[in-house]
């Protein structure tokens, strides 16, 4: 892909997926509502949230450090905009694919939690420094499954595919996960699907993992301090990670269009793809974030800790080991 | 357009002044299924940075005078207080106590009162209805 394309692109993706991480949002509330018996907002809420918020004072305090506090904002909607372009979307390759891989990405999805973090800690209030550390706990936590899950994946690609990138997404997306395994692999597969789904859970923050963020025990935590324009640009970064999270797994796991059984060609197919795209982002989405904020009440951060720590690593351990028993005996 | 946009996405910060928890009780029953405020856009926020209107309640003990102050200066502009409950109105049961500093639009500028004791959920809804048209007022200004 050239140059220019990517530049043309890059500002309509990066609008699109906005748009489209704060509709999933209002979905994700709407449908907590209703699954809590209650009508819910209308599904427009977080774009009218964020005209508000763009309306109000934007309040640095005094003890903050005032550069610091005002550009973090912008660095985590910068950085997961930039996230955009090397994940999968719409069940098309990503614009700058061949500069970044699955390794990449998983290190970039740190910067909009550091920035969530820094900003923490250099706005002077015990409530955001609480939230701060709690931030950098989990993130050190949901790291290592995380880490097991895309060593699986590469080791399945090297035995496999032979000869592509093993941390390609394209090499996943030309030859599904799941035909690459028999049985044994695939049951693998599935609870490195559920480690994903638990690990993204805690990526978003969402409810059970938002230790962070608690509203009703450190007053906002992270966020505290944030007010107006800033706590916009931070609401627009959650929304878009919503959207690179769910697009990561669907990349992964779910690879699939539809396109090939309803025997379409051309633009018909890519577009039938895109809407099958916004519908697998959606079960994700409803599987990571909104069945969990109404099922379950929030962890304490040593709960997620041990949640992470021990029982999504010894998970992903056993899928890594049946992945690994299904390639050794694939290769005799 | 832009006088309209904070009439559907108040977030509300609640702050208790030394309240019997009467009032409060009812401020949750107004975010149940059976009234749910959220339909409205309406959500509580854990931080006063967060919020566009102030739900006090209580009749403001001398301990919490400076701490409502504190809060009140927080609160990012526009902002609208509302002030919930007989003993925030006019301290109530506690009129002239000795360690009584309020009623509350003694210490800040109160916008909106809400009577009751406690009052239902409707009255506080009501409330909030006052308050967008406040806030509009303000934006045409």
């Amino acid at each position: 892909m050239t140059l220019t394309t990517v530049l043309l692109m890059s500002v309509p993706l990066a609008l699109l997926c906005l748009l489209l991480g704060l509709i999933y949002k209002g979905i994700d509330r709407r449908l907590g509502a209703r699954m809590q018996a209650r009508t819910g907002p209308p599904v427009m809420q977080p774009l009218r949230d964020i005209r508000k918020l763009m309306l109000k004072e934007n309040i640095v305090p005094k003890h903050a450090v005032p550069w610091l506090f005002s550009l973090m904002p912008v660095v985590a909607l910068g950085s997961t905009l930039a996230l955009l372009m090397y994940v999968p979307l719409f069940g098309q390759a990503p614009l700058l694919g061949s500069y970044g891989d699955m390794v990449s990405v998983l290190y970039m999805l740190l910067i909009p939690s550091l920035t969530l973090v820094i900003g923490g800690f250099v706005s002077s209030s015990p409530y955001a420094v609480v939230g701060a550390q709690r931030e950098m706990v989990t993130m050190i936590s949901y790291e290592f499954p995380l880490a097991i899950t895309i060593v699986a994946f590469a080791w399945l690609a090297s035995v496999a595919a032979p000869g592509s990138a093993a941390f390609a997404f394209s090499t996943f997306s030309a030859v599904p996960v799941w035909s690459m395994t028999s049985i044994l692999g695939s049951c693998g597969l599935i609870i490195l699907f559920a480690v994903m789904i638990v690990v993204t859970s805690g990526e978003m923050g969402a409810v059970p993992f938002d230790a962070a963020e608690a509203e009703t025990e450190i007053a906002g935590g992270l966020l505290s301090e944030y007010s107006g324009r800033n706590l916009a640009l931070f609401y627009m970064a959650s929304a878009v990670k919503m959207v690179v999270l769910g697009s990561v797994i669907i990349a992964l796991f779910l690879p699939f269009g539809i396109s090939g059984y309803a025997g379409l060609e051309g633009m018909a197919a890519q577009a039938a793809d895109a809407g099958f795209f916004l519908l697998k982002l959606f079960a994700v989405i409803f599987a990571a974030s909104t069945f969990p904020r109404v099922a379950v009440p929030r962890l304490r951060i040593t709960q997620i800790v041990k949640m992470y720590w021990v029982y999504a690593t010894a998970a992903a351990i056993i899928g890594l080991t049946l992945i690994g028993i299904d390639v050794l005996v694939e290769a005799i | 357009m832009k006088a309209k946009a904070l009439n559907r996405s108040l977030w509300v910060f609640h702050v208790n002044t030394g309240s019997c928890n009467g009032c409060d009780i009812e401020i949750v029953a107004a975010m149940t299924p059976r009234y749910d405020l959220e339909r409205f856009g309406i959500k509580l926020v854990g931080s006063p940075r967060h919020a566009d209107v102030l739900l006090v309640t209580g009749p403001v003990t001398r301990d919490m005078k400076k701490k409502l102050k504190l809060i009140y200066d927080q609160t990012p502009d526009p902002k609208v207080v509302m002030s919930v409950g007989n003993c925030g109105n006019s301290t109530g049961v506690f009129y002239e106590s000795y360690n009584i500093e309020g009623p509350i639009d003694r210490i800040v500028p109160v916008d909106i009162y809400v009577a009751g004791c406690p009052p239902r959920p409707e009255a506080i809804i009501d409330g909030v209805v006052k308050a967008w048209k406040k806030l509009e007022e303000m934006k045409k200004k």
